[in-house]
Parts: C-alpha cells; structure tokens; sequence
C-alpha cells in the first residue's frame, strides 16, 4: 500500500463578496493533505470554514463565494484550472462526498437505484443492465440485506441511517480515491452513528481511499481519525497527528476544546468553556483571529496575525506563544 | 390507486348534493322571476299567477327542488323561459367545446410562458429579465380581464389586424384542416386573455420553487456526483419544481372553465360564459342553475385530476 498524496491544498482562500462591500474571509490560507489510506479530521465549531473548506476542494462554491487564491492537487491536477466541464467528471468519480444530512441529502422522487445507477453511467459508462447489478453489489456492500428490493425502494421509505449508507453507497460507486465527509454523522443517533463511522472506515481500508472528516465531535476525532487539522475562524490553528494533539495540544483553541470535554480520569464540577462566540466571517480581529476570546493574549496577538510555527516534523501551531524569537 | 379515484368519485355525490342545494337556494332567493321582465308590466296579475301556477313557481320549495334535481339527474336541464323554450341541453352543448377549448388554449398559453420564464429567473435572479417577469408578473396580475382584453382587441386585431376580434369562425365555407387553424386563430386572443393572471401567478410560482429546489440539499449532491447542469436542472431539479404546479394546475382547469364569463363576453365568443351572463340577465334559472351546477362539477373533477397528478409526479404519495 503506498502512501501517496492524494489531495494536496496550499494557500487556499475562499471569499464571500457581501452586498455591503463587506468581504467575508471564509477560508483563508488554508493548507492542507490527505494520503491515501489516511483519515483527516477537520475540527472546528459551527462557521469556522469546515465545510465552505470541503465545498471549495469539490468547487460547488456559490455566489456570492468565490475561490480567490490557492491550490487544489487531486493526484497532482490542480482543480482549480479545470473547466466547469472538467470538474464534472471529477466530481462523483475520483472526489466523491457525503453530506450531514442524509434525510435532504437523496433527491425524494427517484429511487435509491436510479440515484446509483445514474453515477455509474455517467462516470463509467455502463450499461442501464450493468449499472444496475453494480447498484445492487453495492448496496449489499454497504449493508443493505434486502439489497435487490431497496434499488427500486425511495428514499422516504429508509430511516436515516440506511440513506447515510445509500449516500455512502453513492458516494463509493467510482472507486473514488478521495472521500470527504461533512459531518456524516451529527444528524444520527449515537448507535447509528458508531455502524456509520465504522462503515466509512471498512470502505477507506478496503479502497484505500483518502478520508477527510469533517466533524466537531472530538470523540469521533479520537476514535476515527489518523491525523487532526484545528480550524478557527478560516484558518487552520493546530495541525498535529491524533494522539499527539490529545495529549499535548499547542493552540490556546485547542485546549479549550478538549476542556470543554468531559474526562473519566478527572473529577470535575464544571466543564471548560471557551467565552464568547466565532465572530462572523466579514469581521475577524484585526491581529490573531481567536485574540479577542483568548485567556493568553498577548499585546502581538491584537496586531498582527502569527503565521504557522512547526513545532516538530507532523505539529504545527498558529500561535504566538510558540515563536521561536521569544 | 383505483380505489383513490372511485372513492373520491363517490365523494362527489353529496358535494354535488350540496352544490345543487346551494345553486337552488340562490337562484329562488334572488328577487324577481322570469316573467318579470318576459311580460308586460300591464297584463293582468290573475294571468300572471296563473303563468306562475303553470310552470309551477308557487309549489313549495322542497316540492320546486325535487322537480329540478330529479329531472336534472336524468340530464333534462329543463327548457330556457326566453330561448323560445330550447332545451338548456342543447344550448349548453352547442357552446360547451367552445369554452372547453378556450380553457386548453388558455392553459397551454399559461404553461409555455410561465415554466420557461419561471426558470430562467429563478436560474438568474435579479437579472435584468427577471425583473422584467417580475413587471410583467405584477401587470398581469392587477390588469382587469376585460380590460387587458379591449387592449388586445384595440391593437392587435383593430390595429395590427393579426387576429379576428371576436366569435368563433371566420365563414361556414372554411373545412377540415382550415377549420381547425380558423378556429384556433380566432382563440389566441382570448385565450391569453384567460390565461393572462394565471399565466403571472405561475410564473411567481415557478420562480420560488425552483429557486427552492436549487438551494435544496439533494441539487447539492447531484452536482458533488458530477451531475452536469443540464442534469441538474432537467432531472433533479424540474421533476421537485414541478410538484406543487401540477397539482395547481388541475385546478386552474376547473377555474378556467368557469372563469371565461367574462373573456368571453368581451370576445364575443359562443362559449358557455356568454350563455351564462345572458342567463343571469334575463333571470332564465333553468340555465343559471344548470350552469353554476356545471361549473361547480368542472372545479371538483380539476381538484380530482390535480390530485391524481400528485400521486403520479411525487412517489411520497401514494393512495391506496
């Protein structure tokens, strides 16, 4: 099994060009990679740029949102140069992805088949007959029992966890070699959560797909991803393997969301929260973007933004606190 | 899905019930009878009860009522008081295809406009023909029928002499295939006429739910399968739009046909909307409740058709 990079984004800015001149810095600067065989969790609350990040590597960014600047490598072909028409054979077939809520996410008037098959036709050019038996070994795959019925089934008539396993289904139709999955999870209940999760990773392994999670669930992060990126406010704060970030976490951010966990190894009246909320996209601070919620801000941290500090060869940290000048 | 359609056919029988009861009511409310304006306001009154007598106007109403409804379900709709006492059969099927036709036309009209232009604004909103629709969504809407018909008497067919002002035919020496266009080119005018305010409502419609579909979760993963735009639009996104217009459009049908009082009477058209108003006029009940029970028919077969559209478009429905 090799290694290779699958998804490689460098410098990555995605704006939101408001109707009041105002310009919302959704995404900005982000770097990121995936490998192949590899899960990477992408952290961050609600509005830090996880998903406007993930729609920007598929380029299904609406107006008034537009990339700006960067770069995004499928397996070294920079996305960004392609044609809106390029991108269509792209999308589906070597990038494939899995949205939050799977009772929206299936088009209600036509059957789990049709929505499978229509895939496989398009991207590998099957027969109607073909499609149809792919559709089928596939919803078995992914745990349908009664999978030759399900094909002429609608989406209405699966509970949310079976669609999640449609949308998988769709999603690994083409043998893709990157999967992102926006918060695939947040809309099932515990149980269905945890076969999902499990599902998803038998896939990854069994295709040797690159698996980019986006989730705020830091115990899905624990259980499931190999490396972890921390995103706040556009930007990635902390990027360092799982177990590292778990035990020793840099960014100030970055503790604060792992004390807002409950531990089974402590006794603890209260949880720890971090004041205050994400501030919208159009009005950041003007220096460190989390200065105006951070216990440790520094006179710097209100001028001017840090830039990334590698602490070591897989952990880096955007924080002033880590400058090697001091 | 049979059972869906007998079961609401059955439906219809007391809806019917009521209908004729209220049609009834309505028309023996109303002040005057036939006679007021047939005779001479000097004829003698024993002659003019005795008139009533005759036809029966002095029964009691439970008594009036039973006549009609029972010789109203074996489709003797009774005679016309001023047609020369004409079954009101005959003249209600001698002018019935003509408003049938008028009400297709009209929703042909309305379903060519307003579907394309709902689309393209809701593809392109805020575009410069987007407000334009928007414009002439709002025109439509606020312009009286008959006035939006003298307009379009006065400059197309007065002015612009493309289109015949009024009637049905141009001559009796017109056949086959020439009568079919004759006739089709004497109800362009009148169908947009009809069409026009469902013709802007449905655009508005049209726009709001595409545009709903479009932001909607499953558009989003049709274009992350790699759908291409046309995909996107034709399958995913028309198929959900299309939905709740369908099933309004039944509907219309009904509103159509019994909404071309008006139109018609501008165009001078032989439809039953002119036959309608001249009953009303002339106080001829035999033809005022026939119709009104007529059209009250047509409303609950359009809800009926809208209703089986449903099932047919959105698999979420299914009657059984």
């Amino acid at each position: 099994m090799t290694n290779e990079t699958v998804l490689d984004v460098k410098d990555l800015k995605t704006y939101f060009f408001l109707d009041d001149d105002k310009v919302a810095r959704a995404v900005d600067d982000v770097d990121l990679t995936v490998k192949a065989g590899e899960t990477v969790a992408l952290v961050g609350e609600s509005g830090s740029g996880k998903s406007i990040t993930s729609l920007s590597i598929m380029q299904l960014i609406n107006k008034p949102g537009k990339i700006v600047d960067g770069e995004v490598s499928l397996l070294g072909r920079n996305l960004l140069t392609l044609s809106d028409k390029e991108m269509t054979k792209i999308r589906g077939n070597d990038v494939a992805m899995i949205f939050q809520e799977p009772m929206t996410a299936l088009n209600p008037v036509y059957t789990i088949g049709n929505q499978i098959t229509e895939v496989l036709r398009k991207h590998k050019k099957m027969s109607k007959k073909q499609a149809r038996q792919r559709a089928i070994d596939l919803l078995k795959l992914v745990g349908f029992p009664r999978a030759d019925q399900t094909i002429d089934e609608y989406p209405h008539q699966l509970s949310g966890g079976m669609r999640q396993r449609a949308m998988i289904a769709i999603a690994i139709s083409c043998d893709p070699k990157l999967l992102i999955a926006d918060e695939p999870t947040t809309a099932l209940d515990v149980t269905i959560q945890a076969q999902i999760l499990d599902l998803m990773n038998e896939m990854k392994a069994k295709l040797n797909m690159g698996l980019l999670l986006i989730t705020h669930d830091l115990g899905v992060v624990a259980e499931y991803a190999d490396r972890v990126l921390v995103m706040y406010g556009g930007q990635i704060v902390e990027e360092s393997p799982k177990k590292v970030l778990f035990k020793d976490p840099k960014h100030p951010y970055t503790e604060g969301l792992l004390e807002s966990l409950p531990s089974i190894y402590k006794e603890e009246d209260r949880l720890g929260t971090i004041r205050g909320t994400v501030p919208p996209a159009h009005s950041f601070p003007e220096g460190c973007r989390f200065s105006s919620r951070c216990p440790h801000a520094m006179d710097q941290c209100f001028k001017s933004n840090p830039e990334i500090i590698h602490l070591d060869h897989d952990h880096a940290v955007r924080c002033y606190l880590y400058s090697k000048d001091d | 899905m049979y059972k869906y359609i007998i079961r609401r056919i059955l439906i219809f029988v007391p809806m019917l019930f009521a209908l004729s009861v209220v049609v009834f009511a309505l028309a023996k409310a109303a002040p005057g009878d036939p006679f007021t304006t047939m005779l001479d306001p000097n004829v003698d009154p024993e002659v003019y009860e005795e008139r009533r007598e005759a036809e029966g106007l002095n029964d009691p109403l439970p008594v009036q009522y039973y006549h009609w409804i029972w010789s109203t379900v074996q489709g003797d709709f009774g005679e016309s008081l001023i047609y020369n006492g004409r079954p009101v059969l005959d003249l209600i099927s001698a002018r019935f295809l003509n408003t049938i036709y008028l009400g297709l036309v009209a929703l042909f009209f309305t379903i060519i406009v307003a579907i394309p232009i709902g689309i393209y604004s809701a593809r392109n909103p805020y575009s410069w023909l987007d407000y334009f629709a928007t414009g002439f969504g709002f025109f439509g809407l606020a312009i009286p029928n008959f006035f939006f018909g003298l307009l379009a008497i006065y400059f197309f067919s007065i002015k612009m002499g493309w289109f015949p002002s009024q009637g049905t035919i141009s001559g009796t020496d017109v056949a086959g295939m020439q009568e079919f266009f004759d006739r089709l080119h004497h109800m362009i005018l009148p169908g947009i006429t009809l069409g026009l305010a469902g013709t802007a409502t449905y655009m508005r419609y049209m726009r709001s739910e595409v545009l709903d579909v479009l932001g909607s979760d499953y558009i989003r993963t049709a274009k992350a399968k790699g759908m291409t735009n046309r995909n996107v639009l034709y399958k995913h996104t028309l198929r959900n739009a299309l939905i709740p217009i369908i099933t309004l459009m039944g509907f219309e049908f009904g509103v159509l046909i019994s909404g071309a009082v008006i139109t018609e009477r501008v165009f001078n058209y032989p439809g039953l909307g002119t036959l309608f108003l001249q009953g009303v006029i002339n106080r001829d009940y035999p033809i005022v409740m026939a119709l009104a029970l007529i059209f009250g028919v047509f409303i609950l077969v359009g809800n009926l058709l809208a209703d089986i559209f449903y099932s047919v478009v959105d698999p979420r429905i299914r009657y059984d």
